[in-house]
């Protein structure tokens, strides 16, 4: 497809169409990488100021290279009780609600794509608003909720709102790998005797597994970035989770750049490489079944 | 595509569809009928239940004298960050469709701002805004683009603009995405037929690409407009030692008056809260039209 735009840009000239096509070699590469500087520089600002000392960072006018280079504030971040308990929240509460939704994500989205029950569009309705409403608009009713329920300040809390909004992305990707598995696979399973739950088990989940682990990368990523929800929830800074917790290091009292910025760069490079495992499918998901 | 295996007793359905079933209701419906139960309610500073209110918390909130400048915020807010999203978006898209050496890298770097939290990349947009120690002055002080220091989010008259440029930033990806993934599927006899006949790249585009793309362009804008109106850490962090409403939209201004402001209007704050949920559900209403949800989720 792309070559024949291409062709098409100049399509009269014939000389043109190829000297463009020799140009367009180093043209593209030389514009993408344009296009990387552009997404990734701002991180790079953010490595920097994590490799400074902290005085550097406020230094007037500021340097985009640090005058003098150190993992200081790596190590004591890492070194700090406070990070290492919001790192442990985070972990817990992303680890948690993952193995929630794919528990209750999986089944869902098997009966769903394979069978025809009363109900079917409504409950797929219900799961696109859940999808499009993230906890912000609706954070004044969960944190009543919770208060009700006495469960302001517990790891409870978050992992049961991340489950919850994270179902419908879970639900979007199974299914659609559940409905691609070949007709022919089931009816040998039921012909062999499978029952439903059997057949699930044994024979398409291992031909979703790629629809899995998009689903748990997913989910992890979401939990993991989570902010609003634990930043009304969670009072108590030692359940704080990583993306509340840093803000303290940067306060009125204290203006400690450097190690808010590694401690978020500890929290980003995973959630980086995981979501650029997933890359081909996050469309699909987060477009409730609309484009394919 | 799907095919029935069978057909399901309504029993049965429960048992599969349950737990899922559970947590929507529990933790996503009952949260917003207790957002409207709350609006219309009073509540102590410290959030327990004085009393009923009747419409009070409504009539405070639509009387308050902040509303005109929010709404006008949120208005812009979202107006801007979806319109130049999608622009930037479309040529991006179009430039990530070509084959050239490299192009990976190129996707995996603009994933980048997706995959950060939002709350850590906003931190780091105030550091390079800071009037005195941020990167952004400095560059633009370098070039020539500016004579002296802008104070870019405690000068009112920048601090919309500062923050809609951070939206849109984190907006392009999933929207690139998104445009790729319509643009790929264009099938590529059109554009053979196109240049049979001749037609100039301008042309192709204008006539042929944006018309098959429309449905994408389309959800698109309805996804970023709920997606940027929900959107919290942005405005929350840049915005955050400015006083008053003067920035807010009604997200972080509905949050304010639940939590920060000192009246801790529980109640105001739900009353605003519901009118959230109910721009939100317009919105996902369109977006099940546009989107022939119903043909994409039974083909």
């Amino acid at each position: 497809m792309t070559s024949q735009i291409s062709t098409l840009e100049t399509p009269i000239p014939m000389r043109r169409v190829h000297g463009w096509k020799r140009a367009r070699r180093f043209v593209l590469p030389v514009a993408g990488l344009a296009v990387i500087v552009f997404f990734i520089s701002p991180y790079v600002v953010m490595l920097f100021d994590a490799l400074r000392p902290a005085g550097e960072v406020l230094a007037t006018p500021p340097t985009f290279l640090p005058k003098v280079w150190t993992g200081q504030a790596f190590t004591q971040v890492l070194g700090d009780p406070s990070f290492q308990n919001w790192f442990k929240t985070s972990i817990i509460v992303a680890v948690s609600s993952t193995v929630i939704v794919i528990l209750v994500a999986i089944p869902a989205a098997y009966f769903t794509a394979l069978f025809r029950f009363r109900g079917r569009m409504a409950f797929l309705a219900l799961v696109v608003i859940t999808q499009m409403f993230a906890p912000t608009a609706l954070v004044v009713g969960i944190y009543r909720e919770f208060y009700d329920l006495n469960l302001v300040n517990t790891y409870t809390s978050l992992i049961l709102t991340d489950a919850a909004f994270n179902i419908a992305f879970a639900l979007w990707i199974l299914q659609s790998f559940f409905a691609a598995i070949p007709k022919d696979v089931e009816e040998a399973a039921s012909i062999d005797g499978c029952g439903r739950v059997r057949s699930l088990f044994q024979i398409m989940l291992p031909l979703t597994l790629p629809g899995i682990v998009t689903a748990v990368t997913f989910t992890f990523i979401s939990a993991w970035n989570e902010y609003v929800v634990a930043l009304t929830l969670i009072q108590d800074d030692s359940r704080k989770p990583l993306t509340v917790g840093i803000n303290s290091y940067v306060t009125a009292y204290q203006q400690n750049w450097s190690q808010m910025f590694a401690a978020s760069l500890i929290a980003i490079v995973p959630a980086v490489i995981l979501f650029a495992l997933i890359e081909k499918h996050l469309v699909g998901g987060m477009t409730a079944g609309a484009i394919k | 595509m799907r095919r029935n295996v069978g057909t399901a007793s309504l029993r049965e359905s429960l048992l599969w569809l349950g737990p899922a079933l559970v947590l929507i209701f529990g933790i996503v419906i009952y949260p917003a009928v207790t957002l409207v139960r709350t609006s219309f309610g009073t509540y102590s500073i410290t959030g327990r239940l004085k009393g009923d209110a009747g419409i009070q918390n409504y009539v405070n909130f639509l009387t308050s004298p902040d509303l005109g400048r929010v709404i006008g915020n949120t208005a812009l807010w979202v107006v801007a960050v979806v319109l130049v999203t999608i622009v930037i978006s479309l040529g991006l898209a179009q430039f990530l469709s070509k084959e050239f050496a490299g192009r990976r890298y190129v996707r995996w770097a603009v994933i980048v701002p997706w995959a950060a939290a939002l709350v850590m990349s906003s931190q780091l947009f105030k550091l390079m805004y800071d009037y005195y120690h941020g990167i952004i002055n400095e560059v633009l002080l370098k070039l020539g683009i500016i004579s002296s220091p802008v104070d870019w989010l405690g000068n009112s008259s920048f601090t919309m603009f500062s923050m809609i440029v951070v939206g849109i930033f984190v907006s392009l990806p999933f929207t690139t995405y998104l445009l790729v993934a319509g643009l790929s599927a264009i099938p590529t006899d059109i554009y053979e037929a196109a240049r049979i006949d001749g037609a100039r790249a301008w042309q192709v585009y204008r006539r042929i690409t944006l018309p098959l793309l429309r449905p994408a362009i389309l959800i698109g804008v309805v996804l970023n407009m709920i997606y940027v109106f929900n959107s919290f850490p942005i405005i929350w962090i840049l915005n955050g030692s400015n006083p008053g409403f003067g920035n807010d939209t009604m997200i972080t201004y509905m949050y304010k008056l639940a939590f920060k402001s000192g009246q801790h209007d529980v109640g105001m704050a739900a009353a605003a809260g519901v009118f959230n949920v109910l721009f939100i559900l317009v919105a996902v209403g369109i977006y099940m039209r546009f989107a022939n949800w119903r043909e994409g989720v039974q083909s």
